[in-house]
């Protein structure tokens, strides 16, 4: 044992790094998105990019099942208009009305639909459910600095194609930079201009990454602003609580100590 | 009861002399309230109050959150989700008993090394210890049945993890671990039985606060001198203290403010970052997460769990001693449990006489050296157990074995303290006195 522990000692000291540095996790860009930091706040028009982008290619596979409909018109978020909402509602998604015992257009009181269908996994978590950032050494720094880095890992995913595939016990996998491991079974989902945006942002892979990705951020964290607003006014209160509070404390203890000078 | 001398409460008008007759509830809040208080409490005493408030505030947001949450495999982590998107001041409601529970560790993290450096835990303050233990001990079953409330994977995979721990116990191990869930794996009847559970021990824990209050309220205070209040008459026990209110209550609640300060930035800009994203997936008995990792409260005990793997001497020993009844699983619980033990037992294997470390220039070190080795076997315990990490793990837990088991009671022979004040006075004074300037006693003769 105590050949082990000499070991143990010698190695921590020098490369703490050593099992760790060879590990399989994928390459996730710090991409620079608004609602980042205390201050950040979700870019509507892009929340707006990103629900057409969801709408129009991810939704053929993937669910939103736990994210109520009308939520797309909140304060703080995507912000449609009600009108926009009852629209999309219906126009986009059906669902399975068990009253009716039939299938009936979506209201904005249901939830986005579940889709299971291709075995891909539900979204409306996706961003708090990956950390795109770790580390260094289990320290937890990284995620101090740049976040959790949900956003960030769908973003390089989505852009993380290297072009590669290849076949393995019949399902095909393809190459990605960002994928722990590096090869998913998800093809590439976006080649440019895969939605024409209505304010005439170029639909590149990397915008629509983007955009999705904050899209995703918000179906995960709807109430973030709230939130935010909450910590803000929180903080400054209890800050001018904490001085109220000295102040009384340094004044109630005052003649105790000051007896103890005087004499 | 002999406690510190000290003005009891009098009933004046007739209505009060009236109740105090019948209920004394006047008399005991205002004796509470009013205990003789040592006046030369540094920052490290803040954290009682910091402990309470956090109780309350766990169990005022959890009533709540129970309002909300639906405690069936299928539909729990859904019921989380309603309770993050349509319950009115949902998300906050959770976010916040969240980051309490975290909040509630770090303090009474603090709260016990305070206790360990100015041994707090010596006579004759045993009981106030192990009533101590008993709380935090409760905690710990607390804050891991709520982890798998939501039924997220960590929360499902944790669960196994733990509940496998009495699994290792030879011969009867399995039929326990099938009493605890309820079935022969994790289920819809364990998350059953631990929201009933999650709900009623912090009503356990509150008892044993008071309890705990109860107990060193009787002893009286230590404090950084670990020199007790003189009880010679109440002149002197005067000189010695000060009354809890005001004197203590609003240095408490200041302490308390700035620590809230930072908890509601945590919560308000960071709530996540405590947690860990797979119990953001819902759980899956067929899916296995890559790394199963406890919460981070959690994490020293969970390193010393996995630091005896079968290689160890000492597993090898104990496995050829017993037979084969102890195995490196079994091993690995013993020395978790056993580490709490250890620590629940110094009051009996710190054989100094002294109590504060301030006047023990050899424990001074150790006790450094063992807060560092509680700091590293927090953050070996969140690495996976391979290459180097398990060999820093036994060096922590072999390091907290040693400190309670031989350098605690070695201290007490070997080590020459340092002169102590003769009075808790004496140190006030000199404190005050350096700040001040003039470096003059106080008047001998009490002011009149």
């Amino acid at each position: 044992m105590f050949k082990k522990l000499a070991l143990a000692a010698t190695l921590a000291l020098t490369s703490a790094s050593g099992a760790y540095a060879a590990g399989a996790e994928g390459h996730v860009e710090d991409f620079d998105f608004s609602f980042e930091g205390p201050f950040g706040t979700y870019d509507q028009a892009q929340l707006q990019r990103g629900l057409q982008v969801y709408t129009q290619v991810c939704a053929s596979c993937h669910g939103l099942q736990y994210v109520p409909l009308r939520t797309l018109h909140d304060e703080g978020g995507v912000g449609l208009s009600e009108d926009a909402v009852r629209a999309y509602a219906e126009q986009t998604y059906e669902v399975f009305d068990e009253e009716l015992d039939d299938w009936r257009p979506a209201k904005p009181s249901d939830n986005f639909p579940a889709n299971t269908a291709a075995g891909a996994p539900d979204l409306s978590l996706m961003a708090k459910g990956r950390a795109g950032f770790h580390g260094p050494y289990g320290l937890g720094l990284n995620q101090l600095f740049k976040g959790m880095g949900g956003a960030e890992y769908i973003a390089s995913l989505l852009v993380g194609y290297t072009g590669e595939e290849k076949e393995e016990a019949g399902t095909l996998f393809y190459e990605n930079t960002a994928f722990p491991g590096g090869w998913i079974s998800m093809a590439p989902p976006l080649y440019g201009d895969d939605v024409e945006y209505s304010d005439n942002t170029e639909a590149t892979i990397r915008q629509e990454a983007e955009d999705v990705a904050a899209f995703l951020m918000w179906a995960a964290e709807p109430k973030m602003m709230a939130r935010k607003e909450a910590g803000f006014v929180g903080v400054i209160f209890l800050t001018i609580l904490s001085v109220l509070l000295y102040l009384t404390n340094k004044r109630l203890w005052a003649p105790v100590k000051n007896r103890i000078k005087k004499s | 009861m002999s406690g510190i001398p000290h003005d009891h409460y009098e009933p004046k008008t007739r209505g009060e002399k009236w109740l105090h007759t019948r209920l004394p509830v006047v008399g005991l809040l205002y004796d509470t309230l009013m205990i003789p208080t040592p006046k030369n409490l540094n920052w490290m005493w803040i954290w009682g109050i910091v402990l309470a408030f956090c109780l309350v505030l766990q169990i005022a947001t959890g009533i709540v959150l129970a309002m909300h949450y639906t405690p069936h495999i299928d539909m729990a982590f859904a019921s989380v989700e309603h309770i993050m998107r349509n319950v009115n001041g949902g998300a906050m409601l959770r976010y916040l008993h969240m980051n309490g529970a975290s909040l509630f560790f770090f303090a009474v993290y603090l709260h016990i090394f305070r206790g360990l450096y100015y041994g707090s835990y010596k006579a004759p303050r045993e009981i106030t210890w192990i009533v101590g233990m008993l709380i935090y001990l409760l905690m710990m079953g607390t804050a891991f049945m709520g982890y798998v409330l939501p039924w997220g994977q960590m929360s499902f995979w944790g669960a196994t993890v733990i509940t496998g721990l009495f699994g290792a116990i030879p011969l009867i191990g399995e039929s326990i671990q099938t009493w605890l869930l309820g079935g022969p794996a994790v289920d819809n009847a364990t998350l059953n039985r631990f929201f009933s559970l999650h709900f009623l021990l912090p009503f356990v824990i509150a008892a044993l606060v008071i309890v705990h209050i109860w107990a060193f309220h009787s002893t009286g205070n230590n404090n950084p001198t670990g020199v007790e209040v003189r009880r010679t008459s109440k002149a002197d026990a005067e000189k010695d203290t000060l009354p809890f209110w005001p004197y203590f209550v609003i240095k408490d609640l200041f302490a308390l403010a700035v620590i809230l300060a930072i908890f509601f930035a945590v919560v308000g800009f960071m709530p996540n970052y405590l947690g860990h994203p797979d119990n953001y997936i819902e759980a899956n008995p067929l899916v296995t997460p890559a790394h199963i990792v406890p919460e981070w409260y959690f994490l020293p005990f969970y390193a010393i769990l996995r630091a005896f793997d079968s290689e160890v001497w000492v597993v090898i020993a104990a496995n050829w001693l017993t037979g084969g009844i102890i195995d490196a699983k079994f091993f690995g619980v013993l020395a978790m449990f056993g580490a709490i033990i250890v620590m629940a037992l110094v009051p009996w294997l710190d054989t100094s006489s002294v109590r504060s470390g301030r006047y023990r220039p050899m424990f001074k070190w150790w006790f450094w050296v063992f807060v560092i080795n509680f700091v590293v076997l927090t953050w070996v315990g969140a690495r996976p157990a391979e290459g180097i990490y398990p060999y820093i793990a036994l060096l922590g837990a072999t390091y907290w074995f040693a400190y309670f088991l031989v350098i605690l009671p070695l201290l007490g022979v070997l080590e020459k303290p340092l002169p102590q004040p003769d009075t808790i006075e004496e140190d006030f004074v000199e404190h005050y006195s350096k700040t001040g300037g003039t470096k003059t006693l106080v008047d001998p003769t009490p002011a009149e």
